[in-house]
């Protein structure tokens, strides 16, 4: 497959999955790799610390943070309620907003994203989903404000964020797991959800983090040196076992869920710097030449 | 032994009534709460363990395959034949909603009363969705536990929120939202005897009603009349369970992996600790890439270059291998050197990576295992 057509698949792109699982390195690497074949990106954060615009910042990709009060207070400036707007900001007032309607706080934020969308600014938007068990609840927003916002803007908002959801030409989501057993549950688990409750589309899997590489062989021959050095058996042996796990687990993962997987290596760096982003996208762009287009 | 030999978790079974493990997600939080509370037990004292999401083999392993309990049920352990002390180990997994009934129906000045609450739409989105909810019933369920003569120590697993510090906020956050201009406007009906409609018009309410729609309205002002009365009982019960968190009793234990964004956070929650007059006992760092032998990353390099050129190219593989795990090993040490800077090395517990997931009291019993250098 080109790269164009992998990241032209729809402009809107969600990376989710559970907390520690490399959700952001995997936002980066997407932005960086497709910025890199020569598309208009921008990349979101939601929460947390902003990472991204460092990671980024080699690249062309863009970098914008969308928080829920922030979006609140823009939505209805475009809206006409500007003066509305102010008092909710002011006191505080969102959160028990956000409490008499749970999803609220998230629908501004998915309608943000939506305008986004559909303003032609950008040819691949990535978001950094949100963390944990949030996911699912961040994307079934829309769905459940219709039910409890039977009418006016927020309803309306809702409907837009649905109908978006449910094509797959603008919006996708892209699962993001380790190979490891309880997060690839997890993730099987996730995938099941997402796709029957919300109706989005999801793309590829994303594998962060994998030991790749052939299994180390371990042949005791009539070498004195290997007797004499246990350590470097022990060592062969649990590579050797770990990499044989992650291999299981990369088969389970397809026998399970029919969806095409992506692996990204695991470096052996103490914190992620532009330069193994680089690299990771690199290794991104070898797997998408593969996939059938 | 003598007490100089005792490591920072040693200390904390020692002095502990409450243990509080926290952590980002997918630390293994639940892991080291199910290990610690576990070797409590074996130490012979009566031990209930709170979990909020364990895996679900770690679930079945605990006994809590049925999902939600809110009671806690006893595991059984096949403990050591030699073992010298007999303890209990008792798990639950946290149901916030049914938690949250309960204290409604604990402070409902009427049961009638309470029936109203608890069948209110927008009651319903507080118990279930308003955020730090989870984190306040996991510390009022502490309270609960530690109040009953049936356990010495309660071990909390803390729900996996964004942010390490809402579980120690969760009492205050719920007080706040019962004290904000907003609530005390909706209270006002109960008090004059105005119709929710009249509410409904007051200006700041007819703005809210415009975004969320009249229903969710009506629905929100109809469980602040309800709730009139309660806030008392309710803001008290909120202040004893912060209390206790703030007491010597209560341990926290930090858990991190070797990643950058667990390691600030807790380092970020060990400052927090420290600023409340609160210190962390024990950090345990889980999953770390284990070493072998002494040999440095460059020195095992040069060893396989050696052997390379002696035409051994299967040693050479083990040494290159050798290097590669060292040089993961190291870069994971500078990760968490930072977190060891904040909290001193005597804190701090070393769990490898293990072969497999931990899934039964077994795994469980080897994570306690490095815990607790038995």
């Amino acid at each position: 497959m080109e790269s164009v057509q992998f990241f032209g698949a729809a402009r809107l792109v969600i990376v989710a999955g559970k907390g520690g699982v490399g959700k952001t390195t995997v936002t980066a690497v997407l932005a960086h790799a497709a910025a890199g074949a020569g598309l208009r990106v921008l990349a979101v954060e939601l929460e947390g610390k902003p990472v991204l615009n460092d990671l980024l910042a080699q690249t062309s990709a863009e970098v914008l943070t969308i928080t829920a009060p922030e979006a609140l207070a823009d939505y209805l400036d475009t809206h006409g309620l500007r003066r509305v707007s102010k008092r909710l900001a002011t006191n505080g007032i969102i959160d028990v907003v956000a409490t008499a309607a749970p999803g609220i706080d998230d629908i501004v934020v998915l309608g943000k994203l939506k305008q986004l969308e559909r303003s032609d600014d950008y040819d691949l938007i990535v978001v950094d989903g949100p963390a944990a068990g949030h996911a699912i609840t961040f994307l079934l927003a829309a769905r459940g404000l219709l039910d409890t916002v039977r009418g006016g803007p927020i309803h309306t908002q809702a409907q837009d964020v649905l109908e978006m959801f449910q094509d797959p030409t603008r919006c996708q989501v892209l699962l993001v797991t380790l190979p490891e057993t309880t997060p690839i549950n997890e993730l099987i688990e996730t995938a099941y959800s997402v796709e029957e409750r919300v109706g989005v589309q999801l793309g590829p899997v994303i594998v962060n983090g994998v030991d790749l590489g052939e299994p180390i062989t371990v042949v005791d021959s009539d070498n004195n040196s290997l007797s004499a050095n246990p350590d470097l058996l022990a060592a062969a042996d649990y590579r050797n076992h770990r990499r044989h796990c992650q291999r299981d687990e990369l088969k389970r993962l397809s026998t399970d869920l029919a969806l095409a997987q992506i692996v990204l290596p695991q470096l052996a760096v103490a914190g992620l710097t532009p330069a193994d982003i680089s690299v990771l996208a690199k290794s991104l762009l070898q797997q998408i030449a593969q996939l059938p287009s | 032994m003598s007490t100089t030999q005792l490591s920072a978790l040693d200390i904390v079974l020692r002095d502990a009534e409450i243990i509080v493990s926290c952590g980002s997600g997918g630390v293994g939080k639940t892991t080291a709460a199910a290990a610690i509370a576990m070797h409590a037990a074996a130490l012979g004292k009566r031990v209930v363990v709170v979990t909020i999401d364990p895996a679900r083999r770690l679930a079945d392993a605990l006994g809590l395959a049925d999902g939600l309990s809110n009671e806690p049920t006893r595991v059984h352990l096949d403990l050591e034949p030699n073992a010298t002390a007999f303890g209990e180990l008792w798990a639950m997994m946290l149901d916030p909603a049914t938690t949250f009934d309960g204290l409604v129906r604990q402070y409902a000045e009427t049961p009638e009363r309470a029936e109203r609450i608890l069948a209110n739409a927008f009651y319903h989105n507080i118990a279930g969705a308003l955020s730090g909810t989870q984190e306040y019933m996991a510390a009022e369920k502490l309270y609960q536990l530690h109040s009953d003569h049936r356990f010495d120590l309660v071990v909390v697993d803390t729900p996996p929120t964004r942010n390490a510090l809402d579980f120690l906020d969760a009492p205050a956050t719920l007080t706040r939202f019962i004290n904000h201009r907003l609530f005390r406007l909706l209270m006002l009906p109960a008090r004059k005897g105005l119709k929710v409609l009249n509410v409904a018009a007051q200006p700041v309410l007819r703005t809210i009603g415009k975004v969320v729609g009249g229903d969710v309205l009506a629905d929100a002002i109809a469980f602040f009349q309800a709730f009139e009365g309660m806030e008392t009982g309710f803001r008290d019960r909120a202040d004893s369970v912060s209390e206790l968190l703030h007491s010597s009793i209560t341990h926290y234990v930090l858990v991190a992996s070797a990643r950058h964004d667990t390691v600030e956070e807790a380092r970020y929650f060990a400052a927090r600790l420290a600023d409340s007059k609160l210190s962390v006992t024990a950090v345990i760092v889980n999953r770390l890439q284990p070493r072998f032998g002494d040999a440095t990353a460059e020195q095992a390099l040069a060893a396989a270059a050696t052997a390379e050129t002696a035409g051994d190219h299967n040693l050479a593989g083990l040494w290159r291998n050798l290097a590669e795990l060292r040089a993961l090993a190291d870069a994971e040490e500078g990760v968490i050197a930072p977190l060891i800077a904040d909290t001193g090395n005597t804190a701090i517990h070393r769990v490898p990576l293990l072969a497999d997931d931990v899934h039964d009291l077994g795994g469980l019993r080897e994570i306690a295992g490095h815990l607790f250098k038995v």
